[in-house]
C-alpha cells in the first residue's frame, strides 16, 4: 500500500492562466476504498478549479462527517478548510462566509450528512441562498459507518447488507429547488465530462449552488440490486441537457443553433450554453424543473445535468445588506463611527 | 485501434526501454533490483549471461540504454545503468557457480575464430558448453582485441580485462597468439566446420594529401597505432604541445593519454561544430575536466615544418550550414587560416575496415564499402560456413554490439553445424510473474525515488594525470549503488489490464500521477493520441488499447511516461489492473 504519490507529473502538462499546474490543486493521497466514487468527484473538483484558474489560497473547504466529508483532505491542499461535526457543514460555512465573503466556499457533504442529521441545516442554507457551492456525494448509504441505508436510498434498493430498504427516498434536488436553491444540478462520479462543467457553473454562480453527485460506495452499496451502483446508474441515467461553460475571460467559439440552445448569463459574466433535447424547455423555470424530475422518476430514469438555475437572485449578503469587506479588515474607525454618528441615529429615532 | 496483443513478446519488451535499446537486450531492471537487494552475485550472473563482460562494459560500454531510459522522460537524467553494471562486478563474491559446464566429450565439430576481440570471445563462450572445439587466432600476444590494445588503462584496468577474458579462455579455447592470419584460405583448408571472422576494423585513417605530411612524419601519428604503441611501451612520453585531430571517442582517448605522458598543452581540433561530434558526451566531459580544450569548426590546412621539425599546423575556420532536410554543409569562412603551434599531432580522423587476408582464392563477396556481403540476421557470408561479426561485419561500432553479433553468430554456427535452417532461429524466453502480495502490496518496491543521479567518485586528478595506469573512476560504493539502484522505475513490472472485470469507476485514471490512463471512444491512432488526457506525442511509445468495455468505450494507456508505481492497480477495486513482472531473455546458441 502506498502512502504517498510520486512527485513526477507528466512533463507536458499545461499551466492555467493563473500560472498554476494541476498539481497545485491536488491534496494528500486518498485513504478511501479503492474505486470509491468520492475519489472521482474529488478529481472533478480539482479539474474544475484548475480549468477556472481559481487561486488555491482564496478557497475555503467545509465539510461534515462521512467518507465524503473526508475528501477535502484529498483536494486543494493549499486552501483553507474546516472539518465540522456531523451534519453541521452549512452552519460553519455560513459563519465563515459571513466573516469573509471574498473567499470561494466549497461545502462537501454526504447523503447521510445532508439528508438525515444535517437536514435542518441544509434547508436553511438553501432558504437563505448562502453563496456556497454545496456538493453532496450521494451513495445512498452511510459509507463510513459500514453501509447502513441513508435517506436517499430508494425504496426496495438492496445494498451489501442484503435487506431491501423499506422507506421512501428523499430527492435532494427536488427538495433544493423547493427550498429556494438558485442553482441545482445532478451529476455522476463516473461521468466527468458532465460533472466538471456542472462544478464550473456552480463556482460561477452567486448564491447557493447545489450539486447532487451520485457517487457509488463500491464497498457497501455497489451490488447489482442497489440503485446507486455503477452499473445501475449507468443503465438508468438520463441527461436533461448538455452544456458548454464559457468563462468571462474566454471567447465564445462555438455556433449555437436557435431553439435547441439556451444561453444563461451568470452573475460574474460567464455564460452557460445549454443544448436541450426539447426547444420548449427553460432551465430557469422552477415548475418545469420539478415536473421534469418527477416525470423521469416515473419512467424509472435518473435525471442528471443542470436542472434549474436562477442567475438573478440575491444571496445572503445582498439580502441582509452586510458589509462588502471581510470582517478582519474592518478597523476601529469603521466599526465605531463616533459620537456624531450616534447622535444622528438617535435623532432619527426620536 | 485494435486491442493490443500483449501475447507478442515484443510488446512488453518495448516498454522496458533500456533492455530494448541494449543490442544484446540485457535484463537491466532485473539486475538493478537485485543490486538494491544486495544480491550482487545474481545481478552479475544476469549480466554475464547476456553481455559476457560485465566488469568491462560496466566501465566502457557505449551505453545506448541510458539515453533510452524512461527516467530521461520523467526527469533529467537516466539511471546510471552502466555504472551499476560495474557494481555487480565490483561486489560479487568469488563464487563461480554461474559458469556453465563444458563437456569433456566433444561434439566433433571444430570452429576457427579469427581475431580475439569481444565478438570472437562471445562466440567461444556460447559454443564451448555445447561441446564445440574452438581454435582462436590473433596477431596479438593476448586476447581482448581493441579493448586491450586501444582502450586506455585509466578507463579499463588490465586486471579487470584479464579476469573477464581469461574466464572465457579457461573454458577451453585453444589459442594461437602472435599468429597473424595471412590468408583466410589457409584456415579454410584446415577443414573447420565453421569459421568466424572477428578481425575488427583495424586501420586508422591518415591525411596523406595534406601538405607537410611527409616532412613532419616523425611527429605525426595515427591515433589507434599510437595508443597500441603506448600499451606495448614503444611510446612512453609526448612533447609538451600536442594537437589531436578528430571528434570521436578515439580522439578523446588520445588526448587524455597525451596528458598523462607529458603533454602540458593538449588540444583537440574538430572540423565540425561541437554539437555534431561523434564522441559520447561523457567522454568529452572527462577530457575537458582534465584541462583539454576542444576547438571546433577548424579544418586542417597543412603541417608546418621548419628545419625538419614540426612546429604547428594551419587551420581554416569553418561554418556549418544546414539545408531544409537538416543536411549539413561545412563552408570555409573568409578569414585567413589560423596557425596553432605544436610539437606533435595525433590523427584520430576515422577508422576503416581492411581485409588483406581475404584474397582472390576465397570467393567471399564484398560490397562497395569493402565490407563482406552478409545476411543481416545470420551473419553468414557468401561462403556458407564462414560468418562475420563485430566491427568486421558492418564497420566500427562498439563492444556491446560486437557481443550481440557474437551471440547471433554462435546461434547460426550451431544451427549450421546441425544442418538446420539458419532462419528458423530460437525465440526469446519470456515469463510473467504477478507481483501481488496481499490486497494492495507488491513484491517489488513500487516507491518512486525522487533522487537525482548520483555521481561516481573519481581518483585524485593530480595523481591520475601522472600515471596512465591509475583508473580515473572509482565506482559506486555499496551504499551509493543501492541509492542509485532505487532510482530505477522497474519498467519490467508491467501494468496488465483485464477489461472483463473493469467497472469503469475511474479510480485508476484519478490516481495516476502521469495521466497515462484514459477511458474514451475508440478511434485510429492519430485520433486517439489527440484526445487523451495528457499530450501523447511520443510515437516511439505504444498505446495500450483494451477491447470494448460495457459503456462502449475502450481503455487507452499511453506507455510513454508510466512510472510503474502500481498506484492504478492499488486503487482498482476489481483488480482489473495488475502489476506483473515480465522477463525477456534473448536466445543463446543451443536453446530451442
Ligand atoms: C581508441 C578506441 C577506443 C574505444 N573505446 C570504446 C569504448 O569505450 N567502448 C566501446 O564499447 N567500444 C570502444 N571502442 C570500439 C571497440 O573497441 C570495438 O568496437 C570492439 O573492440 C570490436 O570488437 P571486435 O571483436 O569486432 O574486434 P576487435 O576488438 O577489433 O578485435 C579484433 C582482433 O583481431 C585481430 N586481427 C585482425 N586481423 C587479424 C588477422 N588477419 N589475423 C589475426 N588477428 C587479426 C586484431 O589485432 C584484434 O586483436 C574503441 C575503439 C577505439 C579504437
Ligand atoms: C453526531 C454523530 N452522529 C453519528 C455519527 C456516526 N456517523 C459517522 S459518518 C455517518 C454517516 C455518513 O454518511 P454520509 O454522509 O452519507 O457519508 P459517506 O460515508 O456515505 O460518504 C454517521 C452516521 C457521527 N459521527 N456523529
Ligand atoms: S466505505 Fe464506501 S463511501 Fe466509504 S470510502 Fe469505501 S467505498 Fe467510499
Ligand atoms: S527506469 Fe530502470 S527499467 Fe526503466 S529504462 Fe531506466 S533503467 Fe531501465
Ligand atoms: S503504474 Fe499505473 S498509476 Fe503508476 S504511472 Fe503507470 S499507469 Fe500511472
Ligand atoms: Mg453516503
Amino acid at each position: 500500500m502506498s502512502f504517498d504519490r510520486p512527485n513526477f507529473r507528466h512533463p507536458k502538462l499545461a499551466k492555467n492562466s493563473a500560472g498554476y499546474s494541476r498539481t497545485d490543486y491536488e491534496g494528500a493521497i486518498s485513504t478511501l476504498c479503492a474505486g470509491c466514487g468520492h475519489d472521482s468527484t474529488t478529481n472533478a473538483i480539482i479539474q474544475a478549479c484548475f480549468e477556472l484558474s481559481i487561486v488555491p489560497h482564496r478557497v475555503a473547504k467545509m465539510s461534515g462527517i462521512g467518507c465524503s466529508s473526508k475528501t477535502p483532505a484529498y483536494f486543494l491542499g493549499k486552501s483553507h478548510g474546516f472539518n465540522a461535526v456531523h451534519g453541521r457543514m452549512p452552519s460553519v460555512a455560513t459563519g465563515a462566509n459571513m466573516a469573509n465573503r471574498e473567499l470561494l466556499y466549497i461545502g462537501i457533504s454526504g447523503d447521510g450528512d445532508t439528508a438525515s442529521i444535517g437536514m435542518g441545516q441544509f434547508a436553511h442554507a438553501l432558504r437563505r441562498n448562502l453563496n456556497l457551492n454545496y456538493i453532496c456525494m450521494n451513495n445512498g448509504c452511510y459509507g463510513l459507518t459500514k453501509g447502513q441505508d441513508s435517506a436517499t436510498a430508494d425504496k426496495g434498493s438492496v445494498g451489501k447488507r442484503g435487506a431491501p430498504n423499506m422507506y421512501a427516498s428523499i430527492d435532494l434536488c427536488e427538495l433544493a429547488i423547493e427550498l429556494g436553491a438558485s442553482y441545482v444540478a445532478r451529476g455522476f462520479s463516473g461521468d466527468k465530462q458532465q460533472l466538471v462543467p456542472l462544478i464550473k457553473g456552480a463556482i460561477a454562480h452567486n448564491g447557493l449552488a447545489f450539486i447532487d453527485v451520485i457517487s457509488p460506495c463500491v464497498t457497501f452499496n455497489n451490488t447489482s440490486t442497489s440503485t446507486k451502483s455503477y452499473e445501475y446508474v449507468r443503465e438508468h441515467i438520463e441527461a436533461t441537457n448538455t452544456f458548454d461553460f464559457v468563462p468571462l475571460q474566454q471567447e465564445i467559439l462555438a455556433q449555437y443553433s436557435e431553439g435547441a440552445s439556451q444561453e444563461v448569463v451568470m452573475h460574474d459574466g460567464s455564460i452557460i450554453h445549454l443544448h436541450k433535447a426539447n426547444s420548449s424547455e427553460d432551465v430557469t423555470d422552477r415548475l418545469q424543473a420539478v415536473n421534469k424530475l418527477e416525470l423521469e422518476k416515473k419512467r424509472g430514469r435518473l435525471l442528471t445535468g443542470l436542472l434549474y438555475v436562477n442567475p438573478d437572485i440575491q444571496e445572503t449578503h445582498d439580502i441582509i445588506n452586510s458589509t462588502l469587506r471581510p470582517l478582519n479588515t474592518l478597523t476601529e474607525a469603521d466599526l465605531c463611527p463616533g459620537n456624531s454618528a450616534l447622535q444622528r441615529i438617535n435623532e432619527s429615532l426620536r | 485501434m485494435k486491442p493490443t496483443n500483449t501475447e507478442d513478446p515484443e510488446y512488453f519488451h518495448k516498454v522496458i526501454d533500456c533492455q530494448y535499446a541494449c543490442p544484446s537486450h540485457t535484463p537491466v531492471p532485473e539486475y538493478i533490483r537485485l543490486i538494491s537487494q544486495g544480491k550482487y552475485d545474481e545481478a552479475f550472473t544476469i549480466n554475464w549471461i547476456s553481455n559476457v563482460f560485465p566488469g568491462i562494459l560496466g566501465r566502457i560500454c557505449d551505453r545506448p540504454c541510458e539515453p533510452a531510459c524512461r527516467r530521461t522522460r520523467v526527469e533529467e537524467t537516466p539511471v546510471a545503468i552502466c555504472r551499476l553494471k560495474r557494481v555487480t562486478s565490483d561486489f560479487k563474491s568469488d563464487n563461480t557457480d554461474f559458469m556453465p559446464k563444458v563437456p569433456s566429450e566433444k561434439n566433433g565439430k571444430k570452429i576457427a575464430l579469427i581475431g580475439g576481440g569481444p565478438a570472437s570471445l562471445t562466440v567461444a563462450r556460447d559454443l564451448l558448453p555445447l561441446g564445440y572445439e574452438i581454435d582462436l587466432y590473433d596477431d596479438q600476444s593476448k586476447a581482448g582485441g581493441f579493448i586491450r590494445t586501444q582502450v586506455p588503462s585509466f578507463r579499463l584496468p588490465e586486471k579487470v580485462l584479464n579476469e573477464e577474458v581469461d574466464r572465457i579462455l579457461n573454458m577451453g579455447v585453444t589459442t594461437h597468439f602472435n599468429h597473424y592470419v595471412e590468408s583466410l584460405k589457409t584456415i579454410a583448408d584446415k577443414g573447420y566446420d565453421a569459421i568466424f571472422v572477428g578481425t575488427g576494423a583495424p586501420r586508422g585513417r591518415d591525411l596523406p594529401a595534406l601538405p607537410g605530411r611527409v616532412a613532419g612524419d616523425a611527429s605525426i601519428f595515427i591515433g589507434i597505432e599510437w595508443l597500441a604503441a603506448v600499451l606495448y611501451r614503444h611510446v612512453s612520453s609526448t612533447p609538451e604541445k600536442v594537437l589531436v585531430l578528430g571528434g570521436g571517442n578515439t580522439a578523446m582517448d588520445c588526448c587524455r593519454m597525451a596528458r598523462r605522458l607529458g603533454g602540458e598543452d593538449v588540444r583537440v581540433i574538430v572540423r565540425s561544430p561541437r554539437a555534431d561530434m561523434k564522441a559520447s558526451p561523457w567522454e568529452i566531459e572527462d577530457a575537458e575536466d582534465e584541462g583539454i580544450p576542444i576547438i571546433d569548426n577548424h579544418a586542417p590546412v597543412d603541417f608546418v615544418v621548419e628545419d625538419g621539425r614540426l612546429i604547428g599546423m594551419h587551420f581554416q575556420k569553418m561554418t556549418a550550414e544546414y539545408d531544409a532536410n537538416g543536411r549539413r554543409k561545412l563552408l570555409a569562412s573568409k578569414e585567413a587560416p589560423v596557425f596553432i603551434a605544436c610539437d606533435q599531432v595525433l590523427l584520430a580522423v576515422g577508422q576503416q575496415n581492411a581485409f588483406p587476408f581475404i584474397k582472390e582464392d576465397m570467393p567471399i563477396q564484398m560490397n562497395e564499402h569493402g565490407l563482406p556481403v552478409l545476411d543481416e540476421k545470420t551473419y553468414q557470408s557468401s561462403v556458407p560456413h564462414i560468418f562475420f561479426g563485430g566491427d568486421a561485419a558492418f564497420g566500427p561500432k562498439n563492444v556491446i554490439t560486437a557481443v550481440a553479433h557474437g551471440h547471433q553468430a554462435a546461434i547460426s554456427i550451431d544451427l549450421f553445424c546441425q544442418g538446420k535452417d539458419l532462419h528458423d532461429r530460437p525465440g526469446p524466453t519470456t515469463n510473467l510473474v504477478s507481483q501481488k502480495m496481499g490486497m494492495q502490496d507488491w513484491i517489488y518496491d513500487s516507491h518512486v525515488s525522487p533522487d537525482h543521479r548520483y555521481a561516481v567518485p573519481t581518483a585524485d586528478r593530480v595523481k591520475s594525470l601522472k600515471d596512465r595506469l591509475v583508473e580515473v573512476e572509482l565506482g559506486f560504493s555499496k551504499k551509493t549503488g543501492h541509492q542509485e539502484a532505487l532510482r530505477c522505475l522497474n519498467c519490467d513490472v508491467q501494468t496488465v489490464f483485464d477489461f472483463s472485470t473493469c467497472i469503469e469507476c475511474d479510480a485508476c485514471v484519478d490516481i495516476c500521477p502521469e495521466f497515462c490512463i484514459n477511458f474514451v471512444e475508440n478511434g485510429d491512432e492519430d485520433d486517439l493520441r489527440a484526445r487523451l488526457l495528457a499530450p501523447a506525442d511520443n510515437r516511439q511509445q505504444a498505446l495500450y488499447v483494451s477491447p470494448v468495455l460495457p459503456t462502449g468505450r475502450v481503455m487507452v494507456k499511453d506507455e510513454n511516461v508510466c512510472l510503474h508505481c502500481g498506484l492504478c492497480a492499488e486503487r482498482c477495486p476489481t483488480s482489473s489492473w495488475e502489476m506483473v513482472q515480465f522477463t525477456y531473455n534473448s536466445a543463446l546458441a543451443g536453446q530451442k
